[in-house]
């Protein structure tokens, strides 16, 4: 008899997470959890101005604190050829300032003491003389011809920008909009945000002279490149290295990038022979690490009188800070931004980028969201919006008219992506019912009596996850696809590992589903490692929603793999040919005699002590899974919003979340996915970003500044599911880690804009602000959010 | 976090604090709650040679009404006190409706009314009632004890009128002239901001009549303001639109805000004139009803 798959934790189970087990109980061993012999401890001395030449630096009265052991600073990095390292993006960035720092919180000086409190006392004696550059914060100032040159290290740059990128077909474009009855325009911005994981990041290097070996544990979401990373800027053998990524507190992009931190970190390892703690502070991480977004969309739609969308055109001006240290598959200049509209039937479309450094914080991340898809999304829907505005048609009917049908599958969208399934249309009505979308009008006036403004907005998106196939996809050459290794003991339990790495997702419970989904070893049997370069398989690591799509293929392919061996065996236990045999979940038997058969545990147990002639023993193997395409979820967001007029401040009414992400291994996780990102979203849209003054000063650097929502004010979410497996994935899996950050702020911000611009205002800039709602509501203007920040 | 290297005491009396901050000669602060002090040490913002904990001073540890109705706050007496303090609920509606409006339930467990007096943040809740209140602080030095008016006791951000070898041991709110109505209101982002504006106001009436009117703002000044003077246009008459109108104008023209990442100076006068017009139309509303 088959066993039920929801009893052993299979697929469609809400099991519980094993992780909590230990995180709950504060058992959880996170980087800065682990102490070794002898470790120092290292701290940073970070410049407090964004623009300045270094005129000198002085150590001497930090060196004199009893109890350090080593400053280091860019002269001495420099000697050793340290002092720049390669971004993701093949620019250069500073490890140790040389020259002249380029943003506030660049990294300045370190100090390495036998305890942190010593080797913050001693930073604060560094004397550092700096003599003041005028500070660049936005992508206007940056293009002044009169602005000064951030990038003077770099030969052949000659201005602030990094680079112009088009794709699409601009004549094509230029026809549809010839032939336009209706043009309609916005012009948005994405505000700088910041993953904000509650760890920040932090490193132990440990070097050990007589082995030769460096083991270095660290916050890290992408051990494997990591490795080769180090690998190449420390010029030590890849064999010689490992990398350790215990417990990660969230990562959510912040902990792809290679950081100064880590370099320095490692270079005090080699030269004190010690193991040396790095542990960034919540400020360093906000100030200093990969940001998300800061990106300009402005975009036109050509349409038809009757809703029909004929071409679309898309200009992005994107603030990379200083130095261009994107995390992106290197042929795409500004991600994925390319996959804006990939929901809707568009004939034409053309995108133009240009990107610009300025005195702020490098390191563009995905931040939860598939390389830059998020600000994609919020373009296309913010556009949506207005162009339905401008026909005069209702929000709903403009999208049902241009939403890709689900009869067009397999549809290549205008920038030459392939979707292959869904139910769009399906989707958007689930939404539109469950919020009350056809009593909306009369629910609007009846508050008006009350003096409130109501608003209803929607977003409807899918997007790319998955990166992925590697005829497309590398970073720094390196192809992306991913890996896992299953490893079936004696008596029937196993060990999983993957090239991925887990950051809150809790893959130690869903890789183990879908092993039990496909050999019928119950989930609690399976123990699932990651993060250790020294024993998990080559991988890409977790990012851009890729790990059930990449990585969980790898482990339905290796259990798959497994199964076939398990096949052999069984066919030898019960002594009948293999062509006889035939499977159900947790077992073989003989066909046509049910009654005759084994258990995949009877089989791992012969696999050790009964293997028949011309079989290796053993039980084990190792899958890549390049996939064939991305993997393209669906999701209907509507929001409904109540602004007072008075104060700008808005309340979320209801909200409402359709999502398709094909199967859903353990829906209780997706939900939680979804929740999470949902929140995310509604802090984007409403209260979160990072800011600079003229100086260049950032203002968010800390959480009063800085704002993550609390349960307090997070509007509840009411979700629903629509399920169109993917036809190419092998469990129908589509990815759901980012759905909701990208999808939902457009939401958000359409309803409030719904609610408002009956005064004629067209955009406000997230986030929408008390402030900024008010503003718009007065003057009936739209409100920019472009850095410097105003003040008196 | 990695402050800098300080001495510690827990004294358990109030004599023996005020002994050691005097020993020390502007060298010692006091703990209270520390959920200022301990950012600024974490900041390094500062950097006191010794911490006097004052937690252990178990006989600070309370809030009560005199049979006048003269309210007394202990130094120990939690955000969190006040936030459920039966004795408050009915007699001291203004600080009631701070009292879930200040920080987030967490820092609420911990921080105190007077350490929240005594660190003289612009943007604090407490002093503003303090000063709506009339209220006034009672410091414990080496030769005996004072009493400051609220008014003079916030010298400026962060500053108080406080000798660096007195402790604050008491708040003290005097009784209302008859019946003590009031209300507060925040402009926060989220649970545990700081006000972008905020308003205090508290009035005592003798029927529908007006006696005594007291009003501050946080959040829209270099310190807390005081719009006492601003709301005494009140004082003799009845809250109707009209002089509603006139108090909220008087009150917006006392805030002395700035701009920024909050909001313009122009948008928080308004917010500061649109919460008068709320608290004082509630009161008319619900004095009304009464009647
Ligand atoms: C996340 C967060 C959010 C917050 N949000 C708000 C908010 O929205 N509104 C608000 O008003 N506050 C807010 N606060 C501050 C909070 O209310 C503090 O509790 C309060 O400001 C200080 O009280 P405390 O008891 O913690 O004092 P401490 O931090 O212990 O001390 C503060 C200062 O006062 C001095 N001091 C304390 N007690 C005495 C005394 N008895 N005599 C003499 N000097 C004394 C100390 O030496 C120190 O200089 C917030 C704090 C945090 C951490």
């Amino acid at each position: 008899m088959a066993l039920d798959e929801l009893k052993i934790g299979g697929m469609g189970a809400s099991r519980r997470r094993v992780e909590d087990n230990r995180f709950i109980r504060g058992k959880g061993r996170y980087v800065d959890d682990v102490v070794l012999p002898g470790m120092l401890h290292m701290e940073i001395l970070r410049s407090p101005v964004a623009h300045a030449r270094i005129k000198s630096i002085d150590t001497t009265a930090a060196w004199e604190v009893p109890g350090v052991r080593l400053v280091l600073t860019g002269e001495t990095m420099a000697a050793r050829n340290l002092a720049w390292m390669p971004t993701l993006s093949y620019d250069t960035q500073a490890v140790l300032a040389t020259d002249k720092v380029r943003f506030q919180g660049q990294e300045v000086a370190a100090v390495i003491a036998d305890d942190p409190y010593i080797a913050k006392d001693a930073c604060s004696r560094i004397v550092v003389e700096y003599e003041s550059l005028p500070a660049i914060v936005n992508p206007v100032q940056a293009q002044d011809p009169n602005a000064p040159l951030i990038r003077d290290d770099k030969e052949n740059q000659a201005t602030n920008k990094i680079f112009d990128w088009e794709i699409g077909d601009k004549e094509a474009t230029d026809r549809a909009f010839a032939e336009a009855d209706v043009v309609s325009t916005v012009d948005l911005h994405y505000p700088r945000s910041h993953p904000s994981p509650l760890e920040p990041c932090g490193s132990i290097a440990d070097y050990d002279r007589a082995t030769g070996k460096l083991t270095v544990y660290m916050t890290t979401q992408a051990p494997h490149i990591i490795r080769a990373a180090v690998s190449l800027v420390a010029e030590l053998p890849e064999h010689m290295i490992r990398i350790i990524s215990p417990d990660l507190g969230g990562g959510f992009g912040n902990k792809v990038p290679v950081y100064p931190g880590y370099v320095i970190s490692i270079l005090a390892s080699i030269l004190t022979e010690r193991p040396v703690k790095w542990i960034e502070d919540k400020s360093g991480n906000l100030i200093s690490t990969g940001f998300g977004r800061d990106v300009y969309l402005q975009g036109q739609l050509a349409l038809r009188k009757d809703g029909k969308i004929l071409g679309m055109r898309m200009h992005t001006v994107s603030d990379h800070g200083a130095f261009y240290a994107d995390a992106q598959p290197t042929k795409f200049k500004i991600g994925l931004m390319h996959s804006t509209f990939a929901a809707y039937d568009v004939p034409a479309a053309h995108l133009t980028s240009e990107g610009f450094y300025t005195n702020k914080a490098p390191g563009g991340v995905a931040y939860r969201c598939s390389f830059r898809v998020t600000e994609a999304m919020f373009f296309q829907e913010r556009m949506m919006h207005a162009a339905a505005n401008d026909l005069g048609m209702d929000q709903a009917d403009f999208r049902r008219v241009n939403l890709v049908k689900d009869d067009m599958f397999p549809y290549r969208t205008a920038f030459g992506f392939l979707t292959d399934s869904g139910q769009y249309g399906k989707c958007l009505d689930v939404a539109l019912e469950a919020i009350g979308y056809d009593t909306f009008k009369e629910e609007q006036e009846e508050a008006r009596k009350r003096g409130k403004l109501l608003g209803i907005g929607i977003s409807t998106m899918t997007e790319p996850l998955g990166a992925g196939n590697s005829r497309e996809y590398d970073i720094l050459g390196i192809k992306m696809f991913d890996s896992a290794e299953l490893r079936v003991h004696m008596t029937g339990k196993a060990i999983l590992r993957t090239g991925a790495k887990t950051q809150g997702q809790g893959h130690e419970t869903t890789w183990a589903q879908i092993v039990a989904h496909e050999l019928g070893i119950p989930a609690d049997d399976i123990v699932v490692e990651e993060g250790d370069t020294d024993t998990a398989p080559f991988g890409m690591g977790t990012y851009a929603s890729r790990s059930t799509p990449v990585a969980g293929a790898a482990v339905a392919m290796v259990a798959r793999k497994i199964r076939a061996k398990a096949r052999k065996i069984a066919a030898h236990l019960l002594e009948v040919s293999e062509e006889d045999i035939e499977w159900e979940l947790g077992r073989f038997y003989v066909r046509g005699n049910e009654e005759r058969g084994v258990t995949i545990q009877d089989c791992a147990l012969a696999a050790y002590s009964n293997v028949p002639d011309g079989l290796e023993p053993g039980l084990e193997n190792v899958a890549y899974y390049d996939p064939p395409n991305l993997t393209w979820p669906f999701a209907a967001y509507v929001c409904k919003v109540e602004v007072d007029p008075q104060t700008g401040v808005w309340d979320v009414l209801k909200f409402v979340a359709v999502d398709d992400c094909g199967v859903r291994i353990n829906p209780m996780i997706v939900e939680g996915q979804i929740m999470g990102g949902l929140t995310e979203a509604y802090a984007m849209a409403s209260m979160q970003y990072i800011t600079f003054d003229e100086e260049g000063n950032c203002i968010g650097s800390n959480y009063m500044d800085y704002l993550l929502p609390t349960a307090w004010e997070t509007p509840g979410f009411e979700l629903h599911e629509v399920v169109t497996p993917c036809p190419h994935h092998p469990i129908g899996a589509k990815g759901i880690g980012e759905c909701a950050t990208v999808g939902g702020p457009a939401a958000f911000v359409n309803a409030v804009m719904n609610a408002i611009e009956h005064t004629g205002v067209r955009n406000v800039d997230m986030p929408l602000m008390p402030n900024r709602v008010y503003e718009a509501l007065q003057t009936g203007q739209n409100v920019s959010g472009m850095p410097p920040v105003k003040g008196d | 976090m990695y402050p800098s290297r300080f001495a510690y005491d827990a004294p358990t009396t109030v004599a023996e604090a005020v002994a050691i901050l005097d020993r020390n000669g502007g060298e010692a602060k006091v703990l209270a709650g520390g959920q200022s002090l301990v950012p600024m040490l974490k900041l390094r913002f500062a950097s006191p040679e010794r911490l006097v904990d004052i937690n252990n001073i178990k006989a600070l540890d309370y809030h009560r009404l005199d049979p006048d109705g003269t309210l007394r706050i202990g130094a120990l007496c939690r955000h969190e006190d006040l936030e459920f303090s039966e004795i408050i609920k009915d007699s001291h509606p203004t600080l009631a409706q701070a009292a879930a409006l200040v920080a987030d339930p967490i820092v609420r467990t911990r921080g105190t009314f007077v350490g929240s007096v005594c660190h003289a943040d612009p943007q604090g809740d407490w002093a503003a009632t303090m000063i709506a209140l009339d209220g006034r602080i009672v410091a414990q030095g080496p030769n005996g004890r004072r009493e400051i008016a609220m008014r003079d006791f916030v010298s400026g951000p962060f500053t108080n009128a406080l000798a660096y070898n007195e402790l604050a041991v008491e708040a003290v709110i005097p009784p209302a002239k008859g019946k003590a109505v009031g209300g507060y209101l925040k402009l926060e982002r989220r649970v545990g901001d700081f006000a972008t504006a905020s308003v205090a106001v508290a009035l005592d009436m003798n029927g529908d009549v007006v006696t005594r009117a007291g009003c501050a703002l946080a959040g829209v000044g270099g310190k807390t303001i005081d719009a006492n003077e601003a709301i005494s246009v009140l004082v003799g008459k009845t809250l109707t639109a009209e002089s509603i109108e006139a108090a909220a104008e008087a009150i917006a023209d006392a805030a002395d805000p700035r701009t920024d990442h909050r909001g313009s100076a122009d948008y928080k006068r308004h917010i500061v004139k649109t919460f008068v017009t709320r608290i004082l139309s509630g009161i008319a509303r619900s004095e009304q009803k009464a009647a």
